[in-house]
């Protein structure tokens, strides 16, 4: 069964993001791994980088596809999770636990338009 | 139209496997994982339900001129038991298929064909053959089709299934007597690895599954790890890296073609595009980073588009990325830098040999 985590928001495409004041680290849900299989490469954008809610920004690549990720937030990337360059299995590992780019929020009030824990692990079944 | 379904089916569905439809056909792409199971083949041995592959039987007075006629490679003179790779092409040179050409006697070839392609191929052969004495039969609804591939395949098959296959060699087969039935068993695969083919009765080839799977000796393998494993050796997938727009010798496949045999159709058009010279080749790249080069992707050089990725992969077994590309001969030469565009960015990387790992093959 696949985890999910009180205290996150939650997007249909399956990216989660965890608030820290001014700043939300974004990554994929547990289910999200399990689906994809090994993970081999995330693409990822680079720092100073502009997201926009609902748009790609990336990629998490298993052996035999890519497939996009959205960013359920808007705002500017200021870091990204480097140690998954050489590690992309660490999603596999653990998908909450690494997260894919930490930005900062340009419009909080956009969390609204995401799930809560409960809302999220519904449509997972 | 529905997917076929082989005649292993219920099989794949009770291990688990995740179905895709391949060349007309529901296929388990994998069984647990892509990776665990390219491992295996590379490792040990691994099975393939490949009953998807058409076969086509051609017996006749004028057999060996017929295949000589449609096919690119040389079959002229070669024993019973002896097994050939080449292509089908249209007159234009375009590919119609690439398949193995099974010698089973002088009036007696056994054709195996790729799943996608059974009806086109077909058609073709039929029409072809209103010229010449020979009988042509499809095949491909009788057969079913094992591959079991890897180091100990050879253990394997004498030990679990019983049947002596020490003595063949590499591109050999030979035609056994088991249970009733006469079943075909090649020393052939798509893996690069040792392995071998056997092409029996839907009933005889449920037998025999059964029998490897429960040894626990040959791990059940999907069509998502023969992808891999034929990438990986630069073998050529019909679709990718040959079509009917293609040729052999755009794609690097000039060995299985041999412009000095008598007449062949394509051979005109083959000769034309050798004296012209080629403008476009299929190539290996390996990129810098670990970027992923997948299916259509672009190939960039001197800032315009110069081909497109026909196949990638992050290699497994070395873990590069690499790909194979069809190029525009300028830009073909080994060394040379290119980049690929993956989501957005070019990646760079440079021309190498379309061979990322080497074969193990028992000669």
């Amino acid at each position: 069964m696949a985890k999910v985590i009180e205290g996150l928001y939650y997007a249909e495409s399956h990216e989660y993001v965890r608030v820290e004041g001014e700043y939300g680290y974004i990554g994929i849900t547990d289910y999200a791994q399990s689906q994809l299989g090994n993970v081999v490469y995330v693409d990822m954008p680079e720092v100073d980088d502009e997201v926009t809610a609902g748009e790609e920004f990336g990629a998490v690549e298993s052996v035999k596809a890519a497939s996009d990720l959205f960013s359920p937030v808007s705002g500017t990337v200021v870091e990204v999770n480097e140690a998954l360059e050489d590690e992309p299995e660490l999603i596999n590992k653990d998908a909450f636990g690494n997260w894919i780019i930490k930005v900062e929020l340009s419009d909080k009030s956009e969390l609204d338009n995401l799930m809560d824990a409960a809302a999220y692990e519904a449509i997972c079944k | 139209m529905s997917d076929k379904r082989t005649c292993l089916y219920e099989r794949h569905i009770r291990l688990g496997a995740k179905m895709v439809s391949f060349g007309g056909f529901e296929m388990p792409i994998q069984y647990t994982d892509i990776q665990d199971e390219h491992v295996a083949v590379r490792t040990a041995c691994g099975v393939f339900d490949v009953s998807h592959m058409g076969e086509v039987l051609v017996t006749g007075k004028e057999a060996e001129r017929f295949v000589q006629y449609i096919f690119t490679n040389d079959i002229s003179g070669a024993p019973v038991g002896k097994i050939f790779y080449g292509m089908m092409l249209h007159p234009n040179g375009g590919t119609i298929d690439d398949l193995l050409v099974y010698k089973e006697g002088d009036e007696r070839f056994f054709l195996v064909i790729n799943a996608a392609n059974i009806d086109k191929d077909y058609a073709w052969i039929s029409e072809q053959a209103k010229k010449f004495d020979v009988v042509t039969e499809n095949q491909s609804d009788y057969y079913g089709q094992l591959a079991i591939q890897g180091p100990k395949s050879e253990a394997v098959v004498e030990k679990v299934l019983g049947l002596p296959c020490q003595e063949l060699v590499f591109y050999t087969f030979k035609k056994m007597d088991v249970e009733g039935e006469t079943i075909i068993v090649s020393r052939t695969g798509y893996t690069g690895e040792d392995g071998f083919e056997i092409y029996a009765s839907h009933g005889f080839i449920q037998q025999m599954w059964d029998k490897l799977i429960e040894s626990g000796e040959a791990k059940p393998c999907g069509l998502g790890c023969r992808d891999t494993l034929r990438f990986e050796v630069g073998l050529p997938l019909y679709g990718d890296e040959l079509t009917d727009e293609l040729s052999p010798l755009e794609a690097g496949l000039g060995m299985f073609v041999k412009m000095d045999k008598e007449e062949f159709v394509g051979k005109d058009a083959l000769a034309q595009l050798k004296a012209e010279g080629l403008k476009r080749k299929i190539v290996g790249i390996e990129l810098e980073g670990r970027a992923i080069p997948r299916h259509g992707y672009e190939v960039v050089a001197d800032d315009k588009v110069i081909g497109e990725v026909t196949t990638g992969y992050n290699s497994i077994s070395t873990g590069k990325s690499v790909c194979m590309a069809l190029l525009d001969i300028d830009y073909a030469k080994l060394d040379t830098p290119v980049q690929v565009r993956i989501h957005k960015k070019l990646q760079p990387g440079v021309v190498i040999k379309k061979r990322f790992y080497d074969k193990n093959y028992k000669k």
